[in-house]
């Protein structure tokens, strides 16, 4: 059956959750779609089990953490109807949402819809990155979210991006055994970028937190290696160790497990499946949804919110959450114009704190990892196509990262190119020495993520009242 | 490869027992396949339709599908975004899924 | 497809030949197609096309094993027969109708196609059980299939290999025609050439006009579903169904006729999975990983066009949906054509000139 709503918000981050939490203010009927089990996204995961029942945890992840489970809360008092575990497989220009719960499938109706389906790590194709005891830095957060776990043995981070000095500290907090911190970011980065500061002043909090958590780890012993190189996991069957080059210096440690981060970028699979228009964001080389100030996108009915509309960061992606909700419910006729730019505007002097420090974060830590450098890293693990095989086509005259899908299966796997779009189209911009705005992405086709042939079969369109 | 936190609420209280490979494991009821069988040491978690070559859980965020297992006999499922039930058996995805034995024939025609 | 293996031809044949290609996000028949080698649907009204398309169909298995031993690329090509899968009386009644009217079309040449029993169709599948809506097939002993994206690979690269030349993002907006020379003006500059083959899809139309040839043809939409890869069970193709070589099961197809739109639509696509799981249940668990639209390229009798031009000679035009079928005789015959002038039998069979008749 399909249910209808005014709005639809996919998503149950800060995003979402504040999208959908002051729309239902303005009278709109709302379904929030989330493929999590409880509210909070990867950021605040698992925040209402844990401020309830695991406080050594939520003191691990600190105040930062604790700050969503007032958004999970607001959410959950509102009149919002709110769909756990909901899988959002297709989405259609006209406001039709396919998802599956349980193993069923089923369709709603949105007269909008709003995107906030968050962010992804960014693909990290290094030599051995597919052995087993490789994982992303994100993973190992989540692991200590969702179910109070961390690393066994010993573990290095690298990599580049605030998440990894955040998860290192985290776990050095939590008691993990950390050999090594390996940034591939070097000092001069951070020097050159300081000429951003003034730009930044606003968003001085965050660098006076990023300058502790470095001090932290360096006083708990664990050291920081800065402007590594030639990062490669190794290991028969399962990592091993991992080595790198800093300075002359050449880094070997024996590892039971490596997490790596270079970076978040936006989850554009809704976006690009259901054809918004996307431009480059050459700073921090992701595809980013074109948009408005209030995040609608090329497609009037579908508006982003948050780090799936380009990466600003938990407390930001808060506030535009907020300002697509309050365009829905002036495109919706709840309120005019008007008074949708005046209850926008304290929303926008209140996040600019925290957009502020975008420009000199996205300097800093510039991707490292964008092209591998010899032939025989795996760029798309589910096909497990080799950077070499990509280069050879490309060689031999290949257009596009389309072509190259269909000629080699890179991105046809089950993730659909979530792991090697980015490295596919540096590739090819790479060999053909053209930018990689001029390259393109993959056409993404529906279903975002896989769904039964069976729950399709079963599928009932008839449409219900919500 | 994992462990629980000492101090975590989770090291006591209403446990689940899970079977990876048909060993025990006692876990949360709040706990994912994946997270669950990642206390177990498992080496790696499915083998790849290509090559076989082994692999384990990466993001676990739902997005890198390596941690696709056979869970309770349905193969290739994401075991990171399946929470826990008592007495699943769980199984690592070896290579390429065969089809299942038995199947409800739709009644229709 | 069709421009992919006629110029592989004459590349293979020692003619110096340039290919010129669009976008890499071109409305492309080529990277959607099926992978059906396939002869029981095809000429109906035009015998000649039945014929052409049994012809290529037997010149396949030699053209697969050349171009896999010179490009090594595979392209798993299967040539063991093929099924219409039937659901229910009324499809089976009307496909016998179908199959009598070929029959009697094809004359002495005959129509080698047969409506099976499900416990026949069952025996050619021991690895999966086909559903009780299952009532029967056609079974033709010509059709087959290959992976068409390796195919289209194979193809490219044996080109490329011969001393073709290859080149993309090179758009042609329109031809001159002076002293016996061809000129295509494109974003990248100018191509000059005694000979031209349009073989450019749904762009050839404003093209072949250029060179006094009308090609009329239509888009229209076939949706496609396939799924992750699953141990092997399909040993040969059905139309509609079949598993590639890397084990995906591929579902198809639709006939939409809603212009230039390779999108995709939920009803369809619920129509697609609820046909597959009822000719085989156990495919009800197995999952989806993509679902693409693909725009056919048909002309008003579904058949081939290829033809010179009479105002312009020098400048060819070849088209049709079936690029796959038709790849082994569009690189062996129809580049021979083209490169010599030696036309096969009954070849103005195919001109467009027999859609103007029609039209009066």
């Amino acid at each position: 059956m399909t249910d209808s709503a005014d709005l639809i918000v996919i998503g149950a981050g800060p995003a979402g959750l504040a999208a959908a939490s002051l729309a239902s203010k303005h009278n709109l009927s709302i379904m929030l779609l989330d493929e999590q089990a409880a509210p909070g996204g990867q950021i605040y995961r698992n925040i209402e089990h844990n401020v309830t029942h695991e406080s050594e945890i939520c003191a691990i992840l600190g105040a930062e953490y604790a700050y969503g489970a007032a958004l999970a809360e607001t959410c959950r008092a509102s009149d919002v109807t709110y769909t756990p575990g909901a899988t959002v497989w297709r989405i259609d220009p006209d406001g039709g949402v396919a998802y599956s719960v349980d193993g069923a499938a089923h369709t709603a109706k949105g007269r909008r819809i709003i995107l906030a389906t968050g962010a992804l790590e960014r693909p990290v194709p290094i030599p051995g990155w597919t052995l087993p005891g490789v994982m992303t830095a994100g993973a190992a957060q989540t692991l200590l979210k969702s179910s109070a776990m961390l690393p066994s043995g010993r573990v290095v981070v690298a990599g580049a991006g605030p998440l990894a000095m955040l998860v290192t500290l985290q776990l050095i907090d939590a008691g993990a055994d950390i050999a090594a911190l390996l940034e591939t970011t070097r000092k001069r980065d951070y020097f050159s970028n300081a000429m951003l500061l003034p730009g930044a002043m606003a968003g001085q909090d965050y660098l006076r937190r990023g300058m502790a958590m470095r001090r932290a780890i360096r006083a708990s012993g664990v050291p920081i290696y800065g402007g590594v190189t030639e990062l490669e996991a190794r290991g028969d069957g399962q990592v091993s160790s991992v080595r790198g080059r800093s300075g002359g210096e050449r880094l070997t440690f024996e590892i039971d497990t490596l997490l790596l981060h270079d970076g978040v970028v936006p989850n554009i699979q809704a976006t690009r499946q259901v054809g918004c228009e996307h431009e480059w964001y050459d700073p921090q080389r992701y595809w980013r949804p074109v948009r408005d100030s209030w995040g609608t996108t090329s497609i009037d009915t579908i508006t982003v919110a948050g780090d799936g509309a380009g990466i600003s960061g938990a407390r930001a992606a808060e506030y535009l959450g907020q300002l697509a909700a309050l365009d829905a419910a002036c495109r919706l006729d709840k309120i005019n114009m008007a008074d949708r730019d005046s209850a926008a505007r304290p929303i926008r002097s209140a996040m600019q704190p925290h957009t502020a420090i975008r420009p000199l974060l996205d300097g800093i830590f510039s991707p490292s990892f964008t092209t591998p450098h010899g032939d025989d890293t795996i760029v798309c693990r589910c096909e497990e196509v080799t950077a070499g095989e990509i280069r050879t086509a490309v060689a031999q005259g290949v257009m596009g990262p389309n072509q190259i899908k269909s000629f080699t299966r890179c991105g046809m796997g089950p993730c659909q190119g979530r792991n090697c779009g980015l490295t596919v189209a540096e590739l090819i911009a790479d060999v053909q020495g053209v930018p990689v705005s001029d390259v393109g992405y993959f056409r993404l086709r529906p279903p975002i993520k896989p769904v039964t042939l069976g729950e399709l079969a079963a599928m009932d369109f008839s449409e219900t009242d919500s | 490869m994992f462990r629980r936190h000492d101090k975590s609420s989770q090291a006591n209280g209403d446990n689940v027992t899970i079977y990876f490979e048909d060993a025990p494991i006692i876990c949360k009821p709040t706990d994912s396949v994946a997270a669950a069988v990642l206390l177990s040491d498992p080496g790696y978690t499915r083998r790849t339709p290509v090559t076989k070559a082994p692999r384990a859980p990466y993001c676990m965020m739902g997005t890198c599908f390596e941690c696709l297992m056979d869970i309770n006999g349905v193969e290739n499922q994401q075991a990171c975004m399946v929470p826990v039930r008592d007495g699943m058996k769980v199984r690592r995805q070896n290579g390429v899924p065969v089809l299942p034995e038995d199947s409800k024939e739709p009644e229709n025609d | 497809m069709f421009g992919a293996a006629i110029a592989y031809g004459l590349s293979r044949a020692g003619v110096d030949t340039l290919m010129l290609d669009g976008h890499d996000n071109n409305l492309r028949a080529a990277r959607g197609n099926f992978g059906l080698v396939w002869v029981q649907s095809k000429g109906k009204g035009l015998q000649r096309y039945a014929d052409w398309s049994r012809e290529s169909a037997r010149l396949w298995s030699g053209f697969a094993a050349e171009l896999t031993d010179i490009t090594g690329v595979s392209i798993a090509h299967r040539n063991d027969g093929g099924m219409m899968l039937l659901l229910g009386d009324e499809e089976v009644e009307k496909r016998k109708i179908e199959i009598a009217e070929m029959s009697k079309q094809s004359g002495a040449t005959g129509y080698d196609c047969e409506i099976i029993t499900h416990a026949d169709i069952q025996a050619y599948f021991p690895d999966i059980k086909l559903g009780k809506a299952v009532t029967g097939a056609s079974f033709c002993p010509h059709d087959g299939d290959v992976n068409p994206l390796k195919l289209l690979r194979a193809m490219h690269s044996g080109f490329v290999n011969s001393g073709g030349r290859y080149k993309s993002r090179c758009t042609v907006n329109n031809i001159d025609h002076a002293n016996g020379v061809f000129t295509a003006n494109t974003q990248q500059g100018q191509f000059s050439a005694p000979k031209i083959i349009l073989a450019a899809g749904h762009g050839i139309s404003h093209l072949a006009e250029s060179v006094g040839i009308d090609a009329p043809i239509r888009p229209q939409r076939g949706q496609v579903l396939i799924t992750e890869r699953i141990q092997q069970a399909l040993p040969i193709p059905l139309n509609g169904v079949r598993q590639t070589d890397e084990g995906g099961f591929q579902f198809g197809s639709s006939e939409e006729d809603i212009g230039f739109d390779d999108g995709t639509s939920l009803d369809v696509v619920q129509n697609i999975a609820s046909r597959a799981v009822q000719s085989f249940p156990q495919l009800s668990t197995v999952r989806l990983v993509r679902n693409w639209g693909c725009v056919r390229v048909l002309t008003p009798d579904k058949c081939a066009i290829y033809e010179e031009s009479i105002s312009h000679p020098g400048a060819y035009v070849a088209t049709s949906h079936s690029g796959v079928t038709l790849a082994a005789i569009n690189a062996r015959l129809v580049s021979k054509w083209i490169a010599t002038g030696e036309q096969p039998t009954d070849f103005n069979h195919f001109s467009a000139s027999r859609f103007h008749v029609q039209a009066t």
